[in-house]
């Protein structure tokens, strides 16, 4: 305890930096429960493919620490750009092949659940297996960097040292930690406003309301639908980059627990809203510091699913409550 | 050094029953054998099992390695009676360990092996080997339990973990002088053991303990325990997927301490993954470094381009032993009594071992991460 009050301003920030990843991937879990009333299982693999794509871009442009600061700020934009286009296109993907066959035939939620755990599973396998895969295409040497060892960690080049911009209570908080929680709280601002005031935002809110009234009032459901889609992926590919730079490693499996984590937020904001996503993804990357710092790291997990249920016990639609129409109109 | 998936056990037990029907001719077979050797046995194998391909495989590669090189050694003494290597490849998973082990036993052309390599598939196959009176020498498996259970054919030329926690323990506070150590377990079997060797080896001078788990890549309050800690050294016991993030966000948030790690660290994805942030990192190992036996790592990078890796010198020796027993005649039943009372010098070490199986000398070296590369820096003592 006495560890938690001395350090409270350094677990504080790094709580709130994880947080804001967590909140960013939660959000997009969020967003399509809202619009479509379903949990998307695939959409940690839409982060996965984002961080992968962010870490080759920064290889490709060949990223080191030793960059000027024009060119740092050229990486990171170059990294956004790569991880948002290429989550953002996995997340249209999965709509595409996994979801909407399913939507056109009427299938019960259940069967899409399964669907999306299978695409889950095969868009992480097929990264994992990523070498063999170039290898069919006689690609492997030539993607030597890219694909090899394709099961374990693969490192984002530093091309950020981090540093101390200002002491708050004893803690250093540095460049990277306020690029994070500050980038994801602007994120999270601006998609507030598209969905609140833009054209595409009142249909989307529109459809999450009442799917049938919408398509009466000339709202294209399907074009709807896939601009969810792409949405969340976009965000994930945001949470990818910021959880690069303060992580530094990707792996095939990383989406897992960080799905599980940011769906775990989701749901302790209220799933469906965009607020509360925000919210529980700072409360649970607080609940997580806190709770390692109290009781040790190997409780991390057990302290953070524990505050869960405590907290559905007494709001059972999480923190700020469900649904994407009505608290966010 | 792998000691996982208890799984493997029941699976060990009904290979047992199998077993047990299937080796009974097994012993007669060759029957030149100790009394001389004068109708000589040609045709012979030894065998080597471990990882060669699967996520572990480099680790049965450097090992096979250092294995063929004694083979080469031999063959070229003995052109007109040849011995063969035979390849069991485990992938390290302790599941698969027992069928391939009976598949060895059943060769009755394969007098000894080299392995099982890791510490989990030793547990799952060693039993088989103990039944049939099969010599197994590990060049690598270091988990500390295995040399208690009574195999007699169990034999290894290497230290254990109970030598490489103290010799760890012992690096921190004579050579780094720290006098805040901080110890970091990642709750396996192997990080566990170490980690509580080295805690209880530096007493009270420990600042902090914290235990992480696998698949974690988010260190955060680790990374705060330490630097609150002001800790001048951390000691972590695992794996190098976690190793190599861990070390990056310590110096990240501005840790200056040395980083020591032990053997399930030392290979090449820790100093790809860690980059600029794993200089300095100390690593302590049971394997011989490659300028110990010059001649050795000439003839090994003459043959495979590279120098000596992890355990390819442990691999080398613990096949010259059974290449020796071959040379005089041994078959499988008289291999063990050889084995146990071997007494030569080999590439690492004094090759003898106690009534346990374990090496009688026991060395662990000291490693560091200097330029992007891992560097003997000596021995231990």
């Amino acid at each position: 305890m006495q560890f938690l009050i001395d350090n409270f301003a350094a677990l504080t920030i790094t709580g709130l930096a994880i947080g804001a990843v967590y909140a960013l991937i939660a959000l997009g879990y969020t967003f399509v429960y809202g619009v479509l009333r379903l949990i998307n299982f695939a959409h940690s693999e839409v982060f996965m493919y984002g961080s992968f794509a962010a870490v080759w871009v920064v290889m490709i442009l060949g990223g080191n620490v030793s960059g000027s600061t024009g060119q740092v700020i050229f990486w990171v934009a170059m990294m956004f750009v790569a991880a948002m286009l290429m989550s953002g296109f996995v997340a249209v993907v999965i709509e595409r092949v996994a979801y909407r066959p399913l939507r056109k035939r009427n299938a019960p939620p259940l069967i899409a659940l399964i669907s999306a755990i299978g695409a889950s599973f095969v868009l992480s396998e097929a990264m994992g297996l990523r070498e063999k895969i170039a290898r069919w295409f006689g690609l492997d040497d030539t993607l030597r960097d890219y694909v090899s060892n394709s099961r374990n960690n693969v490192p984002l080049p530093t091309i950020i040292k981090p540093q101390g911009v200002f002491n708050l209570f004893g803690y250093e908080v540095t460049n990277v930690d306020i690029f994070v929680i500050v980038g994801a709280i602007a994120m999270m601002i601006v998609l507030d406003q598209f969905v609140s005031r833009s054209r595409l935002g009142r249909g989307i809110r529109a459809v999450a309301m009442d799917p049938e009234a919408a398509a009466l009032m000339g709202v294209n459901r399907d074009r709807v639908i896939r601009v969810t889609f792409l949405v969340g992926g976009v965000m994930a590919g945001a949470a990818a980059v910021f959880y690069l730079l303060k992580i530094g490693i990707t792996r095939y499996d990383v989406g897992f627990i960080l799905g599980v984590k940011a769906f775990t937020a989701a749901v302790l904001g209220g799933i469906g809203n965009l607020r509360g996503a925000l919210l529980g993804g700072f409360v649970l990357g607080l609940a997580e510091n806190y709770g390692s710092a109290i009781v040790g790291t190997q409780w991390k997990d057990v302290v953070s699913f524990l505050l869960l249920i405590v907290i559905l016990l007494f709001r059972p639609t999480g923190l700020l409550g469900e649904s994407l129409g009505k608290a966010r109109a | 050094m792998r000691s996982t998936l208890k799984l493997a056990v029941p699976f060990a037990v009904a290979a047992l029953a199998l077993g047990a029907c299937g080796t009974k001719g097994g012993d007669t077979t060759p029957a030149a054998g100790a009394s001389g050797g004068a109708a000589k046995v040609c045709d012979q194998k030894i065998g080597m099992f471990g990882a060669l391909t699967g996520p572990n495989a480099n680790l049965g590669i450097y090992i096979q390695n250092g294995v063929n090189l004694a083979l080469d050694d031999y063959n070229a003494k003995h052109a007109d009676c040849k011995v063969t290597l035979e390849n069991y490849d485990s992938q390290g998973d302790p599941t698969q360990a027992p069928a391939l082990a009976k598949k060895a036993i059943d060769d009755k052309k394969v007098v000894g092996l080299v392995g099982p390599a890791f510490s989990g598939e030793s547990k799952a196959a060693d039993p088989l080997f103990n039944e049939a009176g099969m010599v197994a020498i590990t060049p690598s498996a270091t988990a500390t339990t295995l040399s208690t259970n009574g195999w007699k054919t169990f034999f290894r030329v290497l230290g254990n973990d109970a030598t490489q926690g103290p010799a760890a323990a012992k690096y921190i506070k004579d050579t780094l002088k720290s006098t805040k150590p901080f110890v970091i377990d990642d709750a396996t079997e192997y990080g566990k053991g170490l980690a509580d060797t080295v805690r209880q080896d530096l007493g009270a001078s420990v600042v902090g303990t914290d235990t992480i788990q696998t698949k974690q890549t988010d260190f955060s309050a680790t990374v705060t325990k330490v630097t609150a800690s002001g800790a001048d050294a951390v000691f972590f016991g695992g794996y190098s997927p976690e190793a190599a993030p861990m070390i990056k966000q310590l110096r990240d948030a501005g840790f200056k301490g040395t980083y020591v790690v032990a053997d399930g660290v030392k290979d090449a994805s820790y100093l790809k993954n860690a980059g600029s942030a794993a200089e300095g990192t100390i690593i302590t190992c049971p394997c011989v470094p490659p300028d110990v036996a010059p001649e050795f790592q000439t003839a090994y990078k003459a043959k495979f381009k590279e120098d000596p890796n992890t355990y390819s010198g442990e691999g080398y020796d613990a096949a010259t032993i059974l290449l020796d027993g071959i040379g005089e005649g041994k078959d499988r039943k008289s291999m063990l009594d050889y084995v146990k009372s071997f007494d030569k010098k080999g590439v690492t070490k004094q090759l003898k071992f106690d009534d346990k199986g374990e090496s009688s000398e026991i060395k662990v070296f000291a490693y560091k991460v200097e330029n992007g590369k891992i560097v003997s820096i000596g021995e231990i003592k």
